[in-house]
């Protein structure tokens, strides 16, 4: 007891230097004020400068004012807390601003007409056209690629929560996170490589099968996270009914998960909605209107958002399209995400209670 | 290449499948049903492994033929001249690229997705971080081009006055000297990367943060510790491999990501001392990048570039698989 | 060192439900008080309002007073965290952190606190371990995790790690309910002999125990499911076991409910 006596730092009292609940706002607002007194002295333009000015001072600050009212403890606690929080602001703003940007710069464009037309003639660099073709596309290429992904991926999955058992199982598990790691782009060499062999030229469903590719393992962890949540009992009570397994699967399992499942499809769609890179080697853009995803070039909105920007040598026009672009891209994508979240709330399984 | 040899390895054709039928027709009836659904369901995992071993021989396949025509060395070369005959390419300056665009990404995410996940777990009052971490859900969905198109029009532009203060004080370290150019590098390349990864190693970080029994922390915080002091005694130490994995999917994507890079660095094929300069490529961005002008000596070339790309994330992401594998277990034993 | 406990008037809530209502008791220093009562009548909510641990939990608060000597836990300026450096805890499962050794466990909490020499971190750990009746049992393997241990040396390093930092008063959340009987009687001598030391306040399910190691007892009850907590009565354990003033007291104790 003696030993602890002698080096014990701690208070007699409970009560210790304190500083008071509004402290941090103060503070923070007295750096702001520094900084951009600090930016208007020395003349630095960008506001990021101010902002991250800003942050360290209220960092450093907090630390030497809490240090000297609360001791070194209370002061790295507190140090800690407004670090966490400046990154979380650090994170916000590019976040933020990608949206915003998109927003705001893709409406201009953005209408009916943007929508129903395809680029056709109209130059790069011209104003006019649209994105119809690409929608057509994006839509053909996607929905081909979740009409192979999705029962690949789902079928996989019942095999490995159902059957699988022993070496077989494992690398299919194994193989299946690894194939989550895969590079879209690698996938799009891939399905290169058998053309190149084959001879053909690009086409829509070329760049289905990659997507395809991508699509499969994502279905299939989300469906395996699904199948397991179904209880045991279920399966066991239809078994013991006399039911053949595989309609016990059919009938009991699948559709007790059927809504985790088309949540996890959606979310899958939704990420391969996206990708550019397979598209651009594999179907190679065109601007105009092709109906066909099993020959000529197609075109898909990820890669006309690509090209408008990279072969239009900086115009306006072209650049405004591409915003446009991106809304509805992202739109798509996220109302596929919102609904898919909706599902998963909605039909949810009740699982214990 | 040893990738081929792993996938025959994991899945050997014909011996296993027959095995593993015998078993499963132990235990089901041999009803046509049940055969036909159990046959369906094995043949698409089935098909998952061969999709994987024909990715990895084809590749290899292809990129043999272009290697075997390289005039200049493949692996140290400073060239990428595929239309020509003949050929002269190497992965020198891509392997360049790509590793320190990642590593710039990864040394800039990692703590603050780190942070924001304890942000998300420990910090944010609790009517905040509902809402937050669904915007985070969301922003792991937004395509990557859109991230290309706002980087090379939003994040370029902005970046001149910080190359110009790097440049100012850190210009004589020779890694952020800068030229005046467009500031479409390397470190550009890095921080948009790291905007891109930021999201899903939030999104796992956090998850792991949330697993922390309370009763760890209520053991800490009964010892009397500040809420970061149970953060460092029970939160990051059970986390610790958690974020690592994390951290390495989110690796795995920065290795591999095409059409952010692409639109936003302004390539040449030389390695440069500083991260300001345009300049350099990683093997994602010169495929999207040359594709359009390679001739059929050329694609292959770019496969074979391909094909070390994909071994490089196979092996990170199947480390990351690993660290997580071995949690679970060790979590387990513990739990 | 051990400090009285007098609580007036504390009501707690989760959110806006009411767990306790209303207790006011004194817990005199170095002595053993058990809490004893039904399952959910609020006895280890009341033992977690003692080292402010209730408002950890989301929606937790606490209205009245805790008197430590003669300070409020609860008063203005209070800082929780030196509230729970000498209010010590003990939990109902076993947590000794997983990823730290038998040595680093015992010692978390002073490294808290501040520098200590190696040689005396030593002292202490031993000393600590000595008190927890551990230290033959781990002295050969003290950088060896503490999760290699069994449960109830597990739940015995817990308690060398809370009286490490020499607490006044050390707070017991059912801690031999995860445990096997020899373990149990090995935490109940521990109990005897660090009540020499500390204020103990023990949660516990299990009567023969409250009446084998303690010198006063607590009896909870609730009206009603859903309704408060409250705090029926509290006496020498002796008294309550033998002849308490309440009848739902013996009705508990003789086993009629709960």
């Amino acid at each position: 007891m003696s030993t602890a006596a002698v080096t014990d730092k701690r208070p007699n009292s409970l009560r210790s230097g304190h500083l008071p609940k509004w402290s941090p706002w103060a503070i923070a607002g007295g750096s702001v004020v520094v900084a951009a007194g600090i930016g208007l002295g020395a003349g630095l333009s960008s506001k990021v400068e101010w902002g991250l000015i800003a942050a360290i001072l209220y960092v450093l600050g907090t630390f030497v004012i809490a240090t000297m009212v609360e001791g070194k403890r209370q002061a790295k606690d507190r140090v800690a807390t407004s670090l966490v929080w400046v990154a979380f602001l650090i994170a916000v703003i590019p976040l933020v601003s990608l949206i915003w940007t998109t927003v705001k710069r893709g409406v201009k464009v953005l209408d009916p007409y943007f929508l129903t037309h395809s680029m056709g003639i109209v130059a790069d660099s011209e104003p006019g056209g649209g994105i119809y073709h690409a929608i057509i596309g994006s839509l053909e290429q996607v929905g081909l690629a979740t009409l192979i992904g999705a029962p690949i991926g789902v079928l996989t999955a019942v095999y490995l929560v159902e059957y699988g058992r022993g070496k077989l199982a494992r690398a299919v598990t194994f193989f299946v996170d690894v194939m989550t790691g895969v590079p879209s782009i690698v996938a799009g060499l891939f399905i290169l490589s058998l053309m190149l062999m084959l001879d053909m030229q690009p086409f829509g469903f070329a760049g289905s099968l990659a997507l395809a590719i991508l699509m499969m393992p994502v279905v299939v962890r989300s469906t395996e996270e699904m199948l397991k949540l179904v209880p045991n009992e279920l399966r066991e009570a239809s078994l013991a009914l006399g039911v053949p397994k595989w309609r016990t699967i059919l009938k009991v399992v699948l559709p007790t998960s059927i809504g985790g499942i088309t949540t996890g499809i959606m979310l899958a769609i939704a990420r391969i909605a996206g990708e550019t890179a397979p598209i651009l080697l594999l179907v190679w853009g065109n601007s105009f209107i092709n109906n066909n995803p099993f020959s000529g070039a197609q075109q898909a909105l990820p890669l006309y958002i690509y090209q408008q920007y990279a072969n239009s040598s900086g115009s306006t026009a072209a650049y405004d399209r591409a915003w446009a672009a991106s809304l509805t891209l992202i739109a798509f994508v996220m109302i596929l995400n919102l609904v898919a979240r909706g599902i998963a709330r909605w039909k949810a399984p009740k699982t214990g209670r | 290449m040893d990738i081929s040899t792993k996938t025959t390895d994991a899945s050997p054709p014909t011996p296993q499948p027959a095995a593993a039928g015998k078993r499963g027709a132990a235990r089901s009836t041999s009803r046509p049903g049940d055969r036909i659904f159990l046959g369906l369901s094995r043949g698409s995992g089935i098909l998952l492994l061969v999709i994987m071993a024909a990715i990895a021989v084809f590749l290899t396949y292809r990129a043999s033929l272009a290697i075997s025509k390289d005039h200049g060395n493949f692996l140290t070369s400073f060239e990428w001249n595929t239309n020509i005959d003949p050929p002269v390419f190497g992965i020198a300056v891509l392997a360049f690229g790509t590793v320190v665009s990642s590593v710039i990404a990864m040394a800039l995410a990692v703590p603050i997705a780190v942070a924001i996940a304890l942000f998300l777990t420990h910090y944010a009052p609790r009517r905040m971080s509902g809402p937050v971490a669904y915007v985070v859900d969301l922003l792991a969905a937004v395509p990557s081009i859109v991230y290309g198109l706002w980087g090379a029009l939003v994040l370029v532009p902005h970046m001149n006055g910080l190359f110009g203060w790097l440049n100012d004080y850190f210009g004589w370290t020779g890694i952020f000297s800068w030229d005046g150019g467009a500031p479409r590098s390397m470190l550009t390349v890095g921080i948009l990367l790291a905007i891109m990864i930021l999201p899903i190693i939030t999104n796992v970080s956090r998850e792991v943060f949330r697993q922390v029994p309370q009763m760890h922390e209520e053991a800490a915080l009964a010892l009397g510790a500040t809420r970061w002091e149970v953060i460092r005694m029970a939160v990051l130490p059970f986390g610790r491999s958690g974020v690592i994995s994390a951290s390495m999917l989110g690796l795995g994507r920065a290795l591999g990501e095409t059409m952010a890079v692409a639109t936003v660095l302004s390539p040449d094929f030389d390695i440069h001392a500083s991260l300001l300069n345009p300049g350099g490529g990683t093997f994602a961005q010169n495929i999207a990048s040359k594709f359009g002008e390679a001739t059929e000596q050329g694609r292959d070339a770019l496969i074979a570039s391909g094909l070390i790309l994909f071994v490089i994330t196979l092996l990170v992401n199947g480390a990351a698989r690993a660290i997580i594998a071995r949690r679970k277990e060790y979590s387990g034993a513990n739990a | 060192m051990a400090k009285r406990i007098d609580v007036s008037g504390l009501t707690a809530y989760y959110g806006s439900h009411k767990a306790i209502e209303d207790i006011s008791m004194t817990v005199e220093p170095r002595s053993v008080t058990a809490f004893i009562g039904p399952s959910g009548c609020g006895k280890s909510t009341f033992l977690r309002t003692l080292n402010r641990m209730h408002e950890v939990t989301p929606g937790g608060r606490v209205e009245g007073k805790v008197l430590l000597d003669d300070e409020d836990l609860y008063g203005a300026g209070v800082d929780p965290v030196s509230v729970r450096r000498e209010v010590g805890m003990v939990f109902q499962r076993p947590n000794p952190f997983p990823t730290m050794s038998i040595f680093d466990n015992v010692a978390a909490g002073l490294r808290l606190n501040g520098s200590y020499k190696k040689s005396q971190l030593n002292d202490i750990v031993e000393k600590s371990l000595k008190g927890a009746n551990l230290w033959n049992e781990v002295k050969d393997r003290l950088n060896k995790p503490g999760s290699g241990l069994s449960g109830g040396q597990q739940q015995r390093l817990c308690i060398a790690r809370a009286i490490a930092v020499e607490p006044k008063v050390l707070l017991m959340d059912e801690p031999c309910s995860a445990l096997d009987p020899i373990s149990t009687l090995a935490i109940e001598d521990l109990i005897g002999e660090l009540k020499e030391r500390f204020t103990i306040v023990i949660v516990t399910h299990n009567m023969q125990q409250a009446a084998r190691v303690s010198d006063r007892t607590a009896f909870f009850n609730l009206a009603a499911v859903g309704q408060p907590g409250r705090l029926i009565e509290i006496d020498d354990t002796e008294r309550i076991f033998s002849n308490p003033s309440v009848q739902a007291t013996e009705d508990y104790i003789s086993g009629r409910f709960g």
